[in-house]
């Protein structure tokens, strides 16, 4: 029988699955960050376990720290005894830790790939939802819970049922001005929020297979903000030319037959799906959110929705309540609309490539006066290719802050955070109410409509300076 | 974590769908290294103000929460992050079970887990209970896990799903690592049969 990508990376992962049961899926790599872990392994120790495999594991810090100047001490005390306590975790248990300071440590979803653990046809979980950004390089990734942490650490192993499976393709050519994000906000502004839970979803089309292997990246990323499990591209070519070379690829004839591998993972010829989703990528333009949820997107050019003009009560009442949070008026444009903020970052959008589309625009231009404007690059490795093509020049001569790598704004939990009311486009994945600090109000969009907006003091369409 | 037995509670009616875990808990709890505590800062920036002086207006803060422990919710309950102080800081709110029409993956996952009943009714039933709360603040309904049955205050019973497996445990009281555990021969023969490219010390 023809057998999908998730279907064959399942099958070879299952190491037993018994009537009644869920299967015992084995992990092949496990990531771990600081705000996840601590209560799980406390409970290894509570139970005399150890890591069963400390080679499959992999820990960095990136929620809590701050991204500012890394020499100086961690003011907040209570990050900093978490932060502690991982450097404690991984001593004792023997987890690889890329520290602060470290040349690999970055947002963990970011130094996988770079680093070259995250591999096709593998399994990878963490104790995060975006854990989904590594199946951009045909991997079966998804985010647990901390009980689940502890399962891995301690057996290398989870209890899984088996997911639905959806194929959504992005058929046809982007045009100027739309990038990954726009295809991924698209997507989740069709389905909704809740649109892909059970499912994996399987991307593909001529749209995905022209994306870099960072753009895969941002699609993967958000399909946990429509619901799905986990969200996956076959790999190709585009993908071993991003992997191979990195520190912990396969090497020589390992990489041959490593590669020889891969290249049976994509889905068979007739392999059937549970659902498919198709979107016209040629009619697309770019994306942003109005609402509090990354379902509610909308075309650069279009109205906020009315809750009037929508039949269903439950929608309709959870449009207005969004709509009072964020401040906004139904049937008004959000081109134009005053923000105070612009954040460049997070796992989503992070990258070089996403570095290089705003310096392109930021580049001989200033950013608003109005406007703080925070760059905070997702790795080290990331800050260093950036220097070294001068990038960080541009951002500051345009007026930009250029910071250190972590999650920073996209989560607000190291001090990097919006003021009650502020208005802020912010390249990051979630636009819940106070995501990016209480009260702050936040439109997700690419970094081309991010550095527009930070040009006009307002949210801006990107096409005007391509 | 202790059997599951079947409990009658009063139910808090929260008028809202697709909510999410950053609304459940803000990530700056997320700081802690414990899974305890956690009940006080539950729907944080919803039930208090800037002052930290609680909205008089939010449900949680209405006698009638005090010590219920059903919450009732709009569809696709706690998407978003999949951070376990979700649950942990429901039930350190009290809540045994929350309903609604349907849960995120990760969070329904989180909640069995933890021994926080994920229940799953329909949309008409869903719109009863709401209904029935908002008549009356005493509204209460039992939960029979072994039955898989949630009876409403009017007698109505009401089956609901839950995979056969976290049942048996939440029955039992007994964790899930367990059961990994146990397959430790089966985990061996396979990392001998399957080619590992992956290492992160190499
Ligand atoms: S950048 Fe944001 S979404 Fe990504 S891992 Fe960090 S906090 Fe989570």
């Amino acid at each position: 029988m023809p057998k999908t990508l998730f279907e064959k990376i399942w099958d070879n992962h299952v190491v037993v699955h018994e009537p009644g049961s869920p299967a015992v899926l084995y992990i092949d790599l496990h990531l771990v960050h600081e705000v996840t872990s601590p209560q799980a392994f406390e409970g290894l120790r509570h139970r005399g376990l150890k890591v069963r495999r400390p080679d499959h594991t992999l820990a960095t810090m990136d929620h809590s720290i701050p991204t500012t100047d890394r020499s100086l001490p961690i003011v907040d005390t209570i990050a900093a005894k978490q932060i502690e306590q991982l450097r404690i975790n991984c001593r004792e248990f023997g987890v690889p830790l890329y520290d602060l300071g470290d040349k690999h440590q970055g947002i963990v979803h970011v130094i996988g790939p770079e680093l070259g653990v995250t591999q096709p046809g593998a399994t990878v979980v963490c104790g995060d939802s975006h854990t989904s950004t590594h199946g951009a390089f045909g991997a079966l990734a998804f985010g647990i819970g901390t009980t689940e942490v502890e399962h891995v650490l301690a057996t290398q192993c989870l209890l899984q049922n088996k997911a639905k499976t959806c194929k959504v393709s992005f058929d046809g050519a982007i045009t100027k001005g739309v990038v990954a994000k726009d295809l991924i906000l698209a997507l989740i502004a069709k389905i909704g929020v809740g649109g892909g839970t059970g499912h994996v979803l399987e991307y593909g089309g001529s749209a995905i297979r022209a994306l870099s292997m960072e753009g895969r990246m941002t699609v993967c990323n958000m399909s946990i903000e429509g619901g799905a499990r986990a969200g996956m591209i076959a790999p190709d070519d585009t993908t071993f030319q991003y992997l191979e070379g990195k520190p912990k690829s396969p090497k020589g004839k390992a990489w041959d037959d490593a590669v020889a591998r891969w290249r049976q993972l994509p889905s068979d010829e007739g392999a059937s799906y549970d659902r498919t989703v198709t979107i016209d990528v040629a009619k697309l333009e770019p994306m942003i959110t109005y609402g509090t949820n990354p379902g509610m997107g909308i075309s650069i050019s279009q109205p906020v929705p009315d809750p009037a003009a929508i039949a269903d009560g439950n929608s309709s009442a959870a449009l207005k309540k969004a709509l009072e949070y964020m401040q906004l008026e139904a049937g008004r444009p959000l081109l134009g609309h005053r923000i105070d903020v612009v954040f460049i970052g997070s796992c989503t959008n992070s990258r070089i490539t996403d570095l290089r589309e705003a310096a392109q625009l930021l580049k001989g231009r200033k950013v608003s006066p109005k406007v703080r404007v925070m760059v905070v690059p997702g790795s080290e490795e990331i800050k260093r290719q950036a220097t070294a093509e001068g990038l960080p020049e541009i951002f500051r001569a345009a007026g930009a802050e250029w910071r250190e790598a972590g999650c920073s704004m996209c989560i607000a939990m190291n001090g990097d955070q919006l003021e009650p009311g502020q208005y802020c486009v912010s390249t990051s994945n979630r636009n819940f109410e106070g995501r990016q600090g209480k009260g702050g109000r936040t439109f997700l969009a690419s970094p081309l409509t991010a550095a527009a907006s930070a040009i006009d003091g307002a949210v801006s369409d990107a096409r005007k300076y391509l | 974590m202790k059997p599951i037995k079947t409990f009658t509670g009063r139910i808090v009616p929260l008028q809202a769908r697709d909510v999410d875990t950053d609304q459940i808990i803000p990530a700056r709890f997320l700081k802690t290294i414990d899974k305890q505590g956690l009940g006080k800062d539950l729907f944080y920036d919803w039930r208090y103000d800037a002052q930290g002086n609680p909205k008089p207006d939010f449900i949680l803060n209405q006698p009638r929460a005090q010590g219920a422990t059903v919450l009732l919710a709009g569809d696709n309950f706690g998407c978003g992050s999949s951070r376990e102080h979700a649950p942990w800081a429901l039930m350190g709110f009290g809540f045994l079970a929350v309903i609604s029409t349907s849960f995120a993956d990760i969070f329904c996952g989180n909640c069995l887990k933890n021994g926080l009943l994920p229940i799953i009714v329909d949309e008409s039933t869903l719109a009863e209970l709401f209904a029935a709360a908002d008549r009356d603040e005493s509204t209460k309904v039992t939960v029979d896990l072994g039955r898989q049955v949630l009876q409403l205050a009017n007698g109505r019973e009401v089956e609901f799903p839950i995979d056969s497996f976290s049942k048996t445990c939440l029955l039992a009281g007994v964790d899930q690592l367990g059961y990994i555990q146990k397959q430790e021969a089966a985990v061996v023969a396979f990392e001998k049969s399957h080619p590992e490219t992956i290492s992160t010390t190499a």
